[in-house]
Parts: structure tokens; sequence; C-alpha cells
């Protein structure tokens, strides 16, 4: 049984400081390389102080939505101003297709991301963090109650009290108001904002969200300083390092920490060893199966927001997937399609009924059964969910479709010309099945 | 399991926050989900037994139907399907003698296809009995159902 390779691809070392190979899961050895003396140096300062070291260090969001860190933190009213509890949700719900992260920060330095939530807990004067952590989640979920039972016990916690919460299986969650609805005891169907929940969230009181990977980076930001750190990467807006997940057809892959700015293909080529068997590289999905994808020929931008941004893609959660030239991209767009379709909540009609029009469509293409005005509908229902839905769950099925649709036709319009995939059996996606099908097949004749 | 559901209860500001990690519990007793489950998490928590169904519906975790004794999931998400996730779970349907989504006539085994599990630079992920198995390849198939089989 193969590890997940985890490393630091290129220097600075920032969440995984001090891994080297060897987990930080004991208190000891985190305390060996510096650990909570972050949190003893924030519990000096005023929690006014601890924010705005995470504003100068302009840390933006792991989670997807790269929105700054600090300023998030800085929206929550002080406990004077509102007569109700403060709360943090730390999102461990991890569930982006392509992303493996969080897991590995919580198996390899899990005090780094409780030392986070205690120094976020002081900097907006939180009582009370959850740390919703997905339920498919076990060994994770152990190590990490592990390392708090700890730090209880070696009584950092100080006044905070830090519950761990487990989902049950439903990507939805992840997003951060149903997460919320989730963590309140309900289905986990996406609230309408405003209010935002740094108003009225959990329980309806102020509650900041975070991804681990986010959480993680706070004892960092005050150990090297926050202008060091803006320094880091690619500034001033990408700044700091991200654990990329490289995945797919390619020779190595694992969770490689490395600064922002590094580029896709130097992430692919030099660092996981490119694309095994001597295939070609025919796409990447770039930042998350929820964004468009990327082709070969942009293959030198900069893995940071505003690179990717100029080509209308995503860092996202720092998914880089790999699909060589054996991959058919009408059985890809379908796949994540499918997915979508499973996890839509049902609240919003474009995004259930959209969802399932979109598998409909894309199988039809597959089968070579669908007319070139099949393709134009494909985009016409892509452009009626996006930007039209409650929450992003619609955007994300559609902005990966439209881009398979748009940047490679022809390949889409070879399946109509010739009533059928042109891969065949061929393409390593062929016949991949989905659990969105599970109960239409299960008990069927086979 | 009242008891120690309302134990659980006791760590939210509200105790209706418990219902997830409740169900689990009540999972883990019984294996899935009946109708007994539903009424005993509903009276410690203070809901109706259809509030704690209609909460069990909405995720995948959660089995409505009895499960096989043992339980695995191989994940058919696109990373894990760029390798061998199709190869693998094929594999598993021809040494079980079943189709995906089923339970064996024995009832030892419940197969299913699952959604990325966060594994995918090791695929294919296979989940038994909740426990992560990585870069299993067909090969490894009968010795992972041989496993289950014998214990
Ligand atoms: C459908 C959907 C799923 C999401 N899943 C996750 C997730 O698994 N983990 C996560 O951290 N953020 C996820 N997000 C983003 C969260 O809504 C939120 O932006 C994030 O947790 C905020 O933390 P950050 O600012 O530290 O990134 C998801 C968003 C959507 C729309
Ligand atoms: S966009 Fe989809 S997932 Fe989001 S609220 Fe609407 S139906 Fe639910
Ligand atoms: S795609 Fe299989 S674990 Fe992510």
């Amino acid at each position: 049984m193969a590890e997940t390779v985890v490393e630091v691809a290129e220097p600075p070392a920032l969440v995984l400081k001090g891994y080297e190979g060897k987990p930080l899961v004991d208190l000891d050895t985190y305390r060996a390389v510096g650990g909570y003396a972050q949190l003893e140096r924030a519990r000096a300062m005023s929690p006014h102080d601890v924010t705005q070291e995470i504003i100068d260090s302009n840390l933006r969001g792991r989670g997807g939505a790269f929105f700054p860190t600090g300023r998030k933190a800085s929206f929550i009213p002080t406990p004077d101003k509102v007569a109700k509890p403060i709360y943090i949700t730390v999102n461990a719900d991890e569930s982006e297709p392509g992303t493996f992260k969080d897991r590995e920060i919580m198996l390899k330095v899990p005090h780094r991301l409780l030392e986070g939530c205690l120094i976020a807990a002081h900097a907006i004067q939180s009582k009370h963090v959850f740390i919703y952590i997905r339920g498919e989640y076990s060994e994770e979920y152990e190590v990490l109650s592990k390392a708090l039972a700890e730090a209880r016990k070696a009584k950092l916690l100080g006044n905070v009290k830090l519950t761990m919460h487990r989902g049950a299986g439903a990507y939805i969650c992840g997003e951060e108001t149903a997460l919320l609805e989730s963590l309140e005891g309900k289905r986990g169907q996406p609230r309408s904002k405003p209010p935002f929940p740094a108003i009225q969230g959990l329980y309806a009181s102020p509650t900041l969200i975070n991804n681990v990977e986010s959480i993680t980076n706070m004892p960092i930001v005050l150990e090297i300083g926050p202008h060091e750190y803006a320094q880091i990467g690619a500034p001033p807006d990408s700044t700091g390092t991200r654990l990329f997940c490289l995945s797919g057809n390619v020779e190595r892959p694992g969770v490689y920490e490395a600064p922002h700015g590094i580029t896709t293909r130097h992430l692919i080529y030099d660092i996981g060893g490119g694309v095994p068997n001597g295939r070609d590289l025919k796409a990447v999905m770039m930042g998350g199966s929820s964004f468009p994808v990327m082709t070969p020929d942009e293959l030198d931008t900069k893995l940071d927001a505003n690179s990717l941004g100029q080509r209308g893609l995503f860092i996202g959660s720092g998914v880089v997937c790999v699909l060589d030239d054996r991959t058919c991209i009408v059985q890809f767009a379908l796949r994540v399609a499918q997915f979508y379709m499973h996890e839509s909540c049902g609240k919003c009609t474009p995004c259930r009924v959209g969802t399932r029009w979109l598998v409909q469509i894309l199988r039809a293409v597959e089968d070579g059964t669908a007319t070139e005005n099949d393709l134009e509908v494909l985009l016409d229902v892509c452009d009626r969910i996006i930007g039209k839905c409650l929450c992003v769950l619609g955007d994300s099925a559609a902005m990966p479709v439209a881009s398979c649709v748009t940047k490679f036709r022809d390949e889409f319009k070879q399946h109509l010309a010739q009533g059928g995939c042109p891969f065949g059996a061929d393409s390593s996606l062929a016949n991949l099945f989905a659990p969105v099908d599970q109960h239409a097949h299960a008990g069927a004749p086979a | 399991m009242i008891e120690e559901i309302r134990k659980i209860a006791k760590e939210y500001p509200s105790s209706k926050s418990a219902v997830l990690p409740a169900l689990r519990l009540a999972q883990e007793r019984y294996g899935w989900l009946p109708r007994a489950a539903f009424e005993e998490v509903g009276e410690a928590l203070d809901l109706t037994p259809a509030y704690c169904m209609s909460i069990a519906s909405f995720y995948d975790l959660f089995h409505l139907e009895p499960a096989g004794t043992h339980m695995i999931e191989v994940c058919t998400n696109v990373c894990c399907g760029l390798v061998n996730a199709q190869a693998v779970l094929e594999a598993f349907e021809r040494e079980l003698g079943i189709r995906v989504g089923e339970t064996t006539s024995d009832t030892t085994v419940t197969l299913r296809a699952v959604e990325c599990l966060g594994g995918c630079s090791t695929p294919t992920i296979v989940a038994v009995d909740h426990r992560y198995r990585q870069s299993v390849t067909p090969d490894d198939v009968p010795a992972i159902v041989a496993e289950l089989r014998s214990g």
C-alpha cells in the first residue's frame, strides 16, 4: 500500500515547516520545532493586533474562494457589540474532487492546525471553535482528536472550547452556509446571503469560517512576521505557499508545498516527473473539478490567482490533476457533471434540473446520438446556471462543462460525426461508473 | 444509547446539533438505520423520528436499508478514474459475484461506488469498513475480499 507523497517541493516550508518526512503528531515533537510559541505570543497581544497581522500578511482562503482571511476576521463584531457568543467553524470537510491536502495537514501537523484555531479564537475573541471534519475521514479524526486531547491536557486551550464534529457524506456541506445548517443538525442546504455568517452564522451568532489550510497558516504568519510572509509567493495578491494536490496521469503524484507563482509546467514536469508512459498532456483539471480546465498551451501559466485569473482559470483548492491524451474529454465532462448532479442539494431549480440536463446531453454526445444543435443547448444550459443559483455549486457544474465544450469543440463534433466515441474503450475514463447511477443500477439484471 | 446520545448533545449549544453523531452511533449499533433507530435518536434529542429520518436520507453515509457486515467503497471520481478505478470496481464485482450497489446473498459484503474520497494521489482509493486502502489495483482485490470473508 503506497504512502501519499507529502513534500516541500520548493522552499520555504510554511505549513509543513519542521515536518521533513516525520509527522509532528505529538505535542513534544511539535514543541521542538517551536510549536505553540506563537499562541503564547498572540495571547500577549491585543486581539485587534493579531487580526492586523493576518491582514498585513494578505493570507487568503485556501478553501476555494481565495477571500482575504484577515479581512473576513475583521468583519466579526467584537463581544461588546453583540450579546451573542462568537463562533469559529473550521472547514475540514474536504470533498472537492482532486483535493487531498487538508487530510495531510491533519495527519502530519495536527497541532499546527490546533494552534491556528486558538490564535484565531484569540483574534476574534471566540470561546467556542468547531472543527467540521469530513465523515469519511476516520484516521484523520483519530489523529486530530488525540492531538486535541494532548493540547487540552497541557492546558493550551485556555478558556476556549474546541468541538470536533463529524460530517456524514455530503459534498455540499463544504459550502459554508450548508456547513452551518449541518452543524445545527439540519439537512445541509445552503442559506441565502446576506446575512453573512460573520453577522448571523452558527445559531444566528457571528461566525468565522475558514479552511484547514488557511487556519494552519496563522501560526506561521505570526512566526515569520506578516511583512515577511507577504513577500513570499506572488505578492501582493497571492502570498505564501500552497499545498498543491498533484494527481492523475503524472509520474509522481502527491501533496507538494511550494510558493504561489511557480508555473504549472514546473509543478507537473519538474516536481511531478511529467506524464508517464511517454503520453502527451491533454488537459489539466485546475483548482478542482468545479473550474474550467486548462489546455497544454496554458502550461506556462503561473499558479497564482491573478495569472490564472487572466486566463479565466482558478487556483481553487490547489488541485492540479493531469489528463493524458488517452482521455476522452466528453467522458471527463460527463463524469464531472454526474458528480454535481449527485451532490446538488435540490434547493434551487437551475442547479437541480440543470445538472440533470448536462448529464443527459453529455451522455447523448458520448453515445453519438446528439446533434450539433445539442452543443449549443449544452452551452445554453450552462449559461442558465452560472450566476443564477443560490450557492456556487451550480456554477461549479457548469464552468468545467462549458470549458470542455469551448476548448475541445472539435472532439465533441467528432463524436457527433462518428456517431460515437472516437476513443472507444481506449479512453482511460471509458465506462466509468458514477454513484448517481447506483440506485437505478442495483438489483438490475446483469 | 439514549444516555450516550444525551451526553454527546451536552457538547453543543443546541441539542439538535447532535443528530449526526447520534445517527452515526445508532448505525454502528444496528449496522444500518431501522425505524427503531430513529425512534431512539428522536427520544434522546426531543426530535420526531420523521425528522431524524429526513436528516439521514440527506447524507450518503447513512444506510436506510440493511447493509452487509462489511462495506467496500470504491472511489470512481476522475483522478482515480484516470488511473484504474473502473477496473478495480469491476474486479470487486467479479470477485463478489454482485453488481455495484448490492450486498452479497450471505450479507457479508456491500459494494458501493463513491465520489472522491480525498486520496487522489494514490489511486484507486478503496474504503474497506471506512479505512482507506491506497493504490489498490485489480490484482489486490481477491486478497481484500478473502480477508473480509475470513473475518
Ligand atoms: C459546493 C461547495 C463546496 C465547498 N467545499 C469546501 C470544502 O470542502 N472545504 C473548504 O474549505 N471549503 C469549501 N468550500 C468553500 C467554502 O464555502 C468557504 O469559502 C471556505 O470554507 C472559506 O474558508 P477560507 O476562506 O479559509 O478558504 C466549498 C464551497 C462550495 C460552493
Ligand atoms: S446551487 Fe445547487 S447545491 Fe447550491 S443551493 Fe442551489 S440546488 Fe443546492
Ligand atoms: S478521485 Fe479518488 S480519491 Fe479523489
